[in-house]
């Protein structure tokens, strides 16, 4: 099997497996005052360290919870609480989902956030949250995550930005942002997955909870921590993208492209592992079915939402029209090797003239 | 210290995730990590075979079927889900009845789940309990006189380990024609607990029956079918009831963990109830007037909790730092507030002080028991007397 689905689940990492085995050995509740517990609660302070030190933030400032869903559920109940929201056209359903009437702020042709359009809804509703994702899930794209802080910072707005896909693929600090949380998860960075952290900016830490309770994580988040998917987490944090993952991206896109796909938000700036490519005329479920049998693991759009194939609602954002449902995603995992990429090209050329074939049929 | 001399007697905060779980998910930590959610491609479709799996050994541990169960990051997001999700579930659907009775002596996490509804608009009822922490059913005949949408009651105390009569319960609960969710964090894997004796909505947890901490499970009935609104929304796993990609690896582990509990549960509570009859025995004999909190039966089969006569417990705890014990529930533990459960049943605050909690689990061997009988009527004795100097 040729795993390139990684947006939907890294590989675990060696250094994460290795902690959270650890860490399954550790007895203790952090929560409980004797050895047992102490010993546990110093791997959950020494996770905490390492992830606020790897995203530009304070130790207090970490609220380790279930995931990258859950993180950005508790930013926008507790940041949100009393102001309007404005949600990114492109934004994971984790985010739509949890404000379903936000405004939506719309993206360029090429899949990055309209800036403009923000400043104008901005000026209608200031003090808004705006919840926008560093890298989206789908195709890669960066938003202008530091230009769009400025502006909301000129209008009193708070920014949330889900950094779930570029945590791990890209440095990613809150501070260097100038955004007011962030949201990682551990499984999309190599950890394993039930782990993932709320970053908050000093001044915006006291926040409410969404799962009340014992009190753990400075009262921001109920429940004993998930220790070894958190020292696993914090283990694979430490690492980033290995350095010729672009190049191996590029060269799995163009042997799309010689078949006759087009690439999706590719003139705008992405990380380094995700390509969106579409084959005009062909569903993307049955290009995903056809590169499956052949060995080949990607998919049509976001995992979530697997099983029930639809129209991108990424894509269709961009414009893209029918494109929209004709596109899959190949997503590098950081453990990817060159013969990975020959596999998908041979099986990508044999799919796409079989399913022309049967198409012109 | 090294840890090899430690003595853990507190199987009521955290236990020991048993190797044989720690086996069953290490191909998961591994070769296999795929996103379950990711049927469209081989890997994703084993890891979602394996998590259903898992489903079923957690639904044969209570009585229920594999789709009545929700995966969670835990017993606390399970009964934040059931509680809130219950109560706004019946708000959005018109549902006038607003009372949401719970008991005092509950763990925080329902507690404020209950609380936090005021917010909304709801009415939560804290009913006390008896001198024994058992639930005086008149008391809750009388608060369900006024329509009541959910009652929660949990099925085993965290700290002194008394069994509500849950059958009993229901059958009131279902008079009355209210919801019955039950925080079976400590029951289940330990005592029986079976959703078919009228139970609604049930929490467990991972961590409390030998599994791995960060998952746990939420029983929904189904048949009649019981309706939460979810606690966060987002890619709409789990039904849609909870959100958050699955995690593989801690779901296999608690589908272990359930099995093994289900299949030894027999053993392990004799052996946890003749330790735990051991311990009593041998510190009410070292230490007279050593007193029981709460009932002895019904009770958890490795739960005690005793008051000390003339020492407090933060003081013997510090004398013999090998034995890993709790004053009360872990969350609070760093606080030095007296146990809100122990001045439930009528002790005083000077009382609860002088109050240990002892968790035995699978893992506890009888010369743990020994030594902590020896050492704590050791440390008891000289503390006694140097006050008494």
């Amino acid at each position: 099997m040729t795993y390139l689905d990684a947006n939907a689940s890294e590989p675990l990492r060696p250094q994460a497996r290795a902690a959270a085995i650890a860490a399954l050995d550790a007895t203790g509740n952090p929560s409980s005052v004797h050895a047992a517990g102490r010993a546990a609660r110093r791997l959950l302070e020494d996770a905490r360290e390492t992830i606020a030190s790897r995203f530009g933030a304070r130790p207090a400032d970490v609220v380790f919870t279930s995931g990258g869903t859950e993180a950005n559920a508790l930013a926008i109940a507790g940041l949100g609480r009393g102001r309007s929201v404005i949600v990114g056209a492109t934004e994971h359903d984790a985010v739509r989902a949890a404000v379903p009437d936000a405004a939506l702020l719309p993206v360029r042709p090429d899949g990055t956030a309209d800036l403009d359009a923000l400043d104008a809804l901005l000026a209608r509703t200031p003090g808004a949250l705006v919840c926008l994702m560093l890298a989206n899930n789908e195709t890669g794209v960066l938003h202008p995550i530091g230009d769009a802080a400025a502006i909301c910072r000129r209008h009193g707005a708070l920014l949330h930005v889900d950094a779930v896909q570029a945590a791990g693929r890209m440095p990613v600090s809150l501070r260097g942002t100038g955004a007011d949380s962030l949201a990682v998860s551990g499984h999309k960075l190599g950890g394993p997955p039930g782990a993932g952290a709320l970053i908050l900016a000093e001044g915006r830490s006291d926040i409410a909870p969404v799962l009340r309770g014992g009190g753990q994580e400075r009262g921001r988040r109920g429940g004993t921590p998930a220790l070894p998917a958190i020292a696993g987490f914090a283990a694979a944090a430490a690492r980033g993208a290995p350095p010729g993952i672009a190049g191996l991206r590029d060269a799995a896109e163009a042997a799309a492209v010689a078949c006759g796909a087009v690439v999706c938000g590719g003139n705008a700036p992405r990380l380094p592992n995700t390509t969106s490519v579409a084959l005009p005329g062909i569903r993307a479920d049955a290009q995903v079915i056809a590169l499956d049998l052949a060995g080949i693991a990607v998919s049509a759009g976001a995992a979530c939402s697997s099983g029930k194939v639809a129209t991108s609602h990424v894509l269709a954002a961009m414009g893209l029209g029918p494109l929209a449902g004709q596109a899959i995603r190949v997503s590098l995992p950081w453990s990817v090797q060159p013969a990975d990429i020959d596999a998908f090209a041979t099986a990508y050329a044999a799919m796409a003239e079989r399913l022309r074939r049967h198409l012109a049929a | 210290m090294q840890p090899a001399s430690r003595v853990y007697l507190d199987n009521q905060a955290t236990t020991r995730c048993d190797p044989r779980v720690v086996d069953a998910m290490l191909p998961w930590f591994t070769e296999a990590y795929g996103n379950p959610h990711s049927v469209e491609h081989a890997m994703g479709r084993e890891a979602e075979a394996a998590v259903e799996t898992a489903r079923e050994q957690v639904a044969a541990l209570i009585g229920a079927q594999a789709n009545e169960i929700v995966f969670t990051s835990g017993a606390t997001e399970s009964n934040n889900i059931a509680i809130k999700g219950a109560a706004r579930h019946a708000l959005r659907m018109g549902d006038d009845r607003r009372r949401i009775v719970t008991l005092a002596t509950e763990h925080k996490c329902v507690l404020q789940s209950v609380a936090d509804l005021a917010d909304e608009g709801f009415e939560p009822v804290f009913l006390p309990v008896d001198a024994d922490g058992l639930l005086d059913l008149d008391r809750l005949r009388a608060a369900l006189a006024e329509p009541t949408l959910l009652v929660s009651v949990m099925a085993a105390n965290n700290e002194i380990g008394v069994l509500q009569p849950l059958a009993a319960i229901a059958e009131i609960v279902k008079a009355a024609g209210a919801l019955l969710h039950t925080d079976a964090a400590q029951a289940a894997g330990k005592t029986q607990v079976d959703v078919g004796v009228g139970i609604d909505l049930l929490s467990l947890s991972g961590h409390k029956l030998h599994g791995p901490k960060g998952v746990g499970a939420l029983y929904v009935r189904r048949r009649p079918r019981v309706r939460v609104a979810p606690l966060f929304s987002g890619g709409g796993q789990e039904r849609g009831l909870r959100s958050g990609t699955l995690p593989a690896p801690l779901a296999v582990g608690l589908g272990e963990a359930c099995r093994l509990a289900w299949a030894q549960m027999v053993g392990d509570a004799a052996r946890a109830t003749e330790l735990r009859d051991r311990l009593l025995a041998g510190l009410s004999a070292a230490i007279p007037g050593l007193r029981v909190n709460g009932a002895m039966s019904p009770r958890l089969p490795g739960n005690l909790n005793v008051t000390f006569p003339a020492v407090t417990a933060v003081r013997l705890m510090e004398a013999v730092p090998e034995l890993c014990v709790s004053t009360g529930s872990a969350c609070s533990s760093a606080t030095i507030e007296p146990s809100y459960v122990l001045r439930a049943i009528g002790l005083s605050d000077e009382e609860a002080a002088r109050s240990l909690r002892f968790g035995i689990g699978r893992f506890t061997s009888a010369a743990d028991i020994d030594f902590a009988i020896a050492a704590l009527a050791d440390a008891h004795a000289t503390c006694a007397a140097r006050e008494a100097a």
